[in-house]
């Protein structure tokens, strides 16, 4: 049987907003925002609560529509692609999720096969390959059967991600993909996510907490209030000054010693 | 390049349990049974012995009449309108995401119950005309108590959508009732249609119904991948590819005409739009692609043997069908309701 490569770099998936802007009715939440996402690489979205990161994620996942510009993927803007083809290019994870009762592991994973099948094209050998590489990516092997309900928070959490990674995309947004696991079933879902770039996958998430999205990113985006005020490598742009923007809180950095990505320490509320 | 996957891995990731053709089958087999029963059984002088015997080549003259003229096409109308129940009741709780959103419960029965009642007082009275006045009856209850639904504070929670569907049911009801009132000569008419019986039926209605029955089976067809993947979100479903708003409206629409074409015929039944998917969850867990076709077998099921039951419980007179259902079905629904927390869909 033919195996499927898992190498996702011959396509390419380059993603950009261009004077991005996203509206809640009247209420906007970003104007003008102009972002090039690094191609094969983890991106961190990072901000304080309703600096319209969230919305920036939905907006590049078509789950918003923009007020202004576009969202382009290969140089397409999103809007103009048909769902189905937009499904295979572009995994989506929503924050919140949320699972029938009783269903399975393998059951869910196989949803993510869903944009490549069509009337003519049923479940087929090469799904069930790439469900199985899915299962063995986020390490779910023995848990097929097991019904969600009866897994760990980071078991269940690697479990949805192994459904958009059987979406076989170049592409994976993630929206706060560890905000309600305790610290080992983050970093389970953290390691993920790297091996995931490591296969040549763009993932793009949006991280709750500076410290991990520093650790785990290659590229940080900071927004404040529907801007983005800082960008690049976590090691050259994450400073007192832009934490101090961000969070309002005075701190120190001190270089991992294993890593050398920055790390927090002495944090205290901001002296106006 | 990745490890190959194991066999055991395939293994797993494989698709529908083997299982489930088995429950098929079984159920498949109970349901010809309750067939074979209900043309054996039943008021009158046609006792089993002489329907048997008639079926297996012999018999008289009136065993002929009794069968051919009234029993097998009351079977007949009970399978149609026992698969159209069940799958409406599958649809709407997937579209509700509400395990309690029955159409007899939410008044979509009840919407297409008043409008055949309005047209009658109105004058009318051919079959097909009911049909398609059912059915936008169906149409407008569904939309009025999925409006409802979607109202702040209803939303999320299962129970709230019931009371407002009862609240609703009721209303019409009573509306119902007052045309009724007006109107002897279309109150004698639909007094029994009105709570629900498959008693008194042509094959005539059934050939009414085939066009409605049959395009809202199609629309199953199409929507049931993408119905199935919005159990997991609206977010989610958008994701992979499919449009929860197109979807969600395709539902309603062939609810509308399951719903409107199973009561244009039998009436309101109640409850069996909520026992039968509950039972085919049971047995084939959460995916819609397969509940479905369960319900294509529990739905007839159920209201076949509850006919044959309303024929012999107070023989010679009939208790109406849908008295029945509701003596089944409302337990269920009490069970439902008290259990430790609802099962989320």
């Amino acid at each position: 049987m033919s195996t499927p490569s898992d190498a996702l770099g011959d396509e390419a998936a380059g993603l950009e907003a261009s004077d991005l802007g996203l509206a809640y009715g009247k209420h906007t939440i970003i104007e003008a925002l102009n972002l090039s996402l690094p191609q094969g690489q983890v991106t961190a979205i990072v901000g304080p609560n309703g600096c319209g990161k969230s919305t920036l994620l939905a907006g590049l996942a078509r789950l918003h529509t923009p007020s202004q510009g576009h969202v382009l993927l290969d140089g397409q803007d999103i809007q103009r692609l048909p769902s189905r083809a937009l499904a295979t290019r572009l995994a989506l994870l929503p924050q919140e999720t949320h699972a029938p009762e009783g269903l399975t592991v393998s059951e869910l994973i196989r949803f993510g096969r869903q944009p490549h099948q069509g009337w003519l094209r049923q479940w087929s050998e090469e799904d069930q390959c790439v469900v199985a590489q899915a299962m063995e990516a986020a390490d779910l092997q023995g848990l097929a059967d097991r019904s969600l309900d009866a897994l760990s928070g980071g078991q269940r959490q690697r479990a949805w991600i192994a459904m958009t990674i059987a979406q076989h995309t170049p592409l994976l947004l993630l929206d706060e993909p560890t905000s309600a696991l305790d610290l080992g079933h983050q970093i389970e879902v953290f390691e993920l996510i790297r091996r995931l770039a490591a296969k040549g996958r763009t993932v793009v998430m949006v991280v709750h907490d500076l410290a991990s999205a520093c650790r785990y990113a290659d590229y940080l985006v900071a927004m404040h209030e529907g801007a983005i005020i800082a960008e690049g490598d976590p090691r050259d742009i994450v400073t007192p000054t832009l934490v101090r923007q961000l969070y309002g809180i005075d701190c120190t950095l001190i270089p991992d010693p294993e890593t050398g990505s920055p790390l927090l320490a002495g944090i205290r509320r901001a002296s106006s | 390049m990745p490890e190959p996957a194991t066999d055991m891995v395939l293994l797993k990731a494989a698709g529908t349990p083997p299982r489930l053709l088995a429950k098929a089958l079984f159920l498949a087999g109970l349901l010809l049974l309750a067939c074979l029963a209900s043309l054996l059984f039943g008021a009158g002088d046609v006792g089993p012995v002489r329907a048997l015997t008639w079926l297996l080549g012999g018999g008289d003259d009136e065993a002929h009449f009794v069968i051919s003229t009234l029993r097998a096409p009351r079977a007949l109308i009970g399978l149609t309108v026992g698969m159209a129940l069940g799958v409406s009741g599958a649809l709407l709780q997937a579209v509700a995401r509400n395990p309690l959103a029955e159409p007899g419960l939410l008044g979509v029965s009840a919407g297409s119950a008043f409008a055949v009642a309005l047209i009658l007082v109105m004058g009318a009275s051919a079959a097909t005309l009911r049909v398609g006045v059912a059915q936008i009856g169906a149409l407008v209850g569904c939309l009025c108590v999925l409006g409802v639904a979607r109202l702040r504070g209803v939303d999320g929670d299962p129970i709230r959508l019931v009371l407002a569907g009862a609240a609703f049911t009721g209303l019409l009801g009573a509306l119902t009732s007052l045309l009724l009132l007006y109107d002897q000569r279309a109150a004698d008419e639909i007094r029994f249609w009105v709570v629900g019986s498959l008693s008194g039926r042509r094959l005539d209605d059934l050939v009414a119904i085939a066009p409605g029955l049959l395009v809202a089976g199609v629309i199953t067809l199409l929507i049931a991948r993408p119905l199935a993947s919005l159990a997991l979100g609206e977010r989610v479903a958008t994701g992979l590819g499919h449009q929860p708003k197109l979807i969600r409206l395709l539902v309603i629409f062939s609810v509308a005409l399951l719903v409107g074409s199973a009561t244009a015929v039998a009436g309101p039944i109640a409850f069996v739009g909520l026992v039968v998917p509950y039972a085919a969850r049971a047995l084939a867990g959460p995916d819609i692609r397969r509940t479905l076709w369960l319900c294509l077998l529990l739905g007839p099921l159920m209201v076949i043997t509850a006919d044959i039951i309303s024929r012999l419980l107070v023989a010679p007179s009939e208790m109406p069908l849908g008295v029945l259902t509701a003596l089944c079905g409302a337990p269920v629904l009490v069970a439902v309701v008290r259990a430790r927390r609802l099962p989320s869909l």
